[in-house]
């Protein structure tokens, strides 16, 4: 469905991709992870083809996305990270106008849409300026299938909205994935990547890992450990000296402690009050996917 | 072609839903020829003079008499120090000097050759000019006076008299002259600011993305984006040109159909550069200052304000690319002299060439990538 082969793209002195390679075949739901700045968007927009990469090639849907770009843009499917809909028009006169430049019309492709576009119907005559940023998404998301694409790329959908509208949203995708829509998403948000079938770890324009998001996760070879006290910021710098320290970062309400051997936790827990830490817990932790991110991002590091 | 029409359809939706878009249409032609045909004029309907006198005898009065007779004359200060005039025209409270030496009267008696000084404020030179002209004049009925009273002119003596015949404006109304100009550049200005900040926006707000994503042609973008402001730029030209006719009572000579012809070729032209200036730009305010930049130049090198001929050789030569500069003669030729087609041919040929090229090379500039 898609071919990435040693894609580049540079803007002044800055590589925002350096050499990205990766097939996603159809059907697949597939996310890029990462962090702000790490080359997602532009990956995105040289697979819309708004970009044209300085070296490498790719192509979605065996349309090459520099040489056939025009047939390309009749059959994909775009999100921007920033909602790129007309504020002053309302929602109808969103979705009109899009049908109307892709020669369809609202009724011809209501059916695919309607799970989404029933939510917010009723605000129909609303302008889109005037919606939450939930049904803004939901909005955008009918815009951009308001052609019937077979690929939908969605760049940071999910980044400015709520809980529960994110919630809803992820499961907006799972049901366009049961019709057969290849969907690519990407996210800073890494409990997002569970709901993926298959992601890459992106950083710094370069891929760290390609894979089944719970294959990635049994790849964490340390021993993880969840430890809490009064003074959190003074813990991971203590934690940090420890012999036995791989990596120490703060991660919700627990300091994410990992070790390349198995500590004895109650040992651990007597080290620690004997520096004069109080209301030490220790637990024992399942790494997550922001876990092994943080290790395969220490472990490029260390290698440049 | 129906993507077209979605276009025109979306970017009229969008007028419609802008507050400040009906004020700009209406209010604009309004207040530009209402306040400009006035503001904009050159005639000086009086002159605050100062009088110094040194003389004080029948004849030094009988002229400053003729001054204060004269409508185009206030005389504000009186004073025997030219020293004191001379700070009251530094501080603009008069703008010229009349200064008559003692020995006036007695010259005059004598039938000898008398002087008078005449000082003027020419910081503005065109004003200071006209001034000098006025004052000459009442000079000159007061010296054909004296003649006459010396018997020195016998009246039935031949003079050459020159009677001038003002044509095409024959009252030398500033606002027939004025009203053609300030309408070009009410439409110049509307065609290229909605046009040049309209791409712009789509930019900031980032709605182009998802347009660039689309296959919508170039062509149809950009037609479906100027025909618009085409509109509203032609609306406001009939708007003004009725303002003229029937609240300013300017002749239209020429043919209506003629000025609407070329001024919808001249439209294209104007939203060509504007939507370029759209494509250079990342945000609207530096497609303002741009555009600014190249009204400010074309008008005043387009003959509006000052004649084209006095300007040196070079801004004369820079006219060539003027597209303002065409537009407003082609505009007073046609309105105020009625020339026909063969007499704006180079108008119009000068017109069209340049609305082709700026629409190609605005239609080259807009690339469908970010």
């Amino acid at each position: 469905m898609i071919q990435i082969q040693n894609v580049h793209k540079s803007f002044g002195n800055i590589q925002a991709l350096k050499g990205i390679s990766l097939e996603i075949a159809e059907g697949e739901l597939f996310g890029f992870i990462g962090p702000d700045g790490a080359g997602k968007t532009t990956l995105f927009r040289v697979l819309v083809s708004l970009l044209v990469p300085d070296e490498g090639k790719a192509t979605v849907m065996d349309l090459d996305v520099v040489n056939d770009y025009k047939k390309l843009r009749t059959q994909l499917g775009y999100m921007p990270g920033r909602f790129s809909l007309y504020q002053d028009l309302t929602v109808e006169e969103n979705l009109n106008f899009f049908a109307g430049i892709f020669k369809t019309t609202l009724k011809e492709n209501y059916e695919l849409i309607k799970p989404i576009y029933q939510q917010i119907e009723p605000f129909k005559k609303r302008r889109a300026g005037a919606l939450s940023g939930g049904m803004k998404q939901k909005l955008a998301l009918s815009c951009a299938l308001i052609h019937k694409p077979k690929v939908l790329f969605l760049d940071e959908p999910t980044t400015g909205v709520d809980a529960v509208s994110r919630k809803e949203f992820w499961e907006m995708l799972q049901s366009l994935k049961k019709q057969g829509i290849t969907i690519v998403v990407s996210t800073p948000y890494m409990e997002e990547a569970a709901l993926c079938d298959r992601i890459a770890l992106i950083q710094k324009g370069e891929l760290l890992d390609i894979d089944k998001p719970q294959n990635i996760i049994n790849r964490y070879s340390h021993f993880l450990y969840g430890i809490k006290a009064e003074r959190m910021y003074d813990l991971v710098k203590i934690l940090r000296e420890n012999t036995h320290c791989n990596s120490a970062y703060l991660f919700g309400e627990y300091v994410h402690f990992s070790s390349n051997t198995e500590l004895d936790m109650d040992k651990l827990k007597a080290e620690l009050i004997s520096t004069g830490m109080e209301n030490v817990e220790v637990i024992s932790l399942q790494a997550n996917i922001e876990d092994s991110f943080m290790d395969l991002m220490a472990k490029t590091n260390n290698q440049a | 072609m129906k993507t077209i029409l979605y276009i025109i359809q979306k970017e009229f939706l969008q007028i419609i839903r802008d507050r400040m878009m009906l004020p700009i249409i209406f209010v604009i032609p309004i207040f530009q020829l209402l306040i400009l045909a006035h503001a904009a004029t050159y005639e000086i309907k009086y002159v605050d003079m100062g009088i110094i006198d040194l003389d004080q005898s029948v004849e030094s009065r009988a002229l400053v008499q003729k001054f204060e007779a004269s409508p185009f004359f206030r005389i504000n200060a009186r004073s025997f120090s030219l020293e004191k005039l001379s700070d009251e025209m530094q501080n603009s409270r008069i703008e010229q000097i009349l200064y008559i030496p003692s020995d006036f009267g007695y010259q005059i008696e004598k039938n000898a050759p008398v002087k008078v000084q005449l000082i003027t404020d020419a910081v503005d030179g065109a004003a200071a000019g006209v001034m000098n002209a006025y004052a000459l004049n009442i000079i000159k009925e007061f010296n054909k006076d004296v003649l006459k009273e010396a018997q020195l002119l016998s009246l039935n003596r031949k003079i050459i008299e020159t009677r001038p015949s003002y044509w095409y404006n024959p009252d030398l109304d500033y606002k027939t002259f004025m009203i053609p100009g300030i309408l070009v550049l009410l439409v110049s200005i509307i065609g290229l600011f909605l046009s040049g900040l309209n791409i712009v926006k789509e930019k900031e707000i980032g709605t182009i993305e998802q347009l660039n994503v689309t296959p919508i042609k170039k062509h149809h973008f950009i037609i479906g984006k100027l025909t618009p402001f085409w509109f509203i730029a032609m609306f406001d030209l009939f708007f003004g040109l009725a303002l003229a006719k029937f609240v300013f009572n300017i002749p239209i000579v020429g043919s209506v159909g003629l000025i609407i012809g070329v001024a919808s070729i001249y439209l294209v032209l104007v939203l060509g550069i504007g939507l370029f200036i759209s494509t250079l730009a990342d945000t609207q305010q530096q497609a303002m200052f741009i555009a600014w930049f190249f009204v400010i130049i074309f008008i005043l090198l387009s003959g509006l304000f000052t004649p084209v001929e006095n300007m040196p050789d070079w801004a004369q030569a820079i006219n060539i690319i003027n597209p303002i500069a065409y537009f407003i003669d082609f505009m007073r030729m046609v309105m105020l002299k009625g020339a026909r087609l063969v007499d704006v041919s180079y108008h119009i040929i000068s017109i069209s060439i340049y609305a082709i090229l700026s629409i190609s090379l605005a239609t080259w500039r807009y690339k469908k990538v970010v």
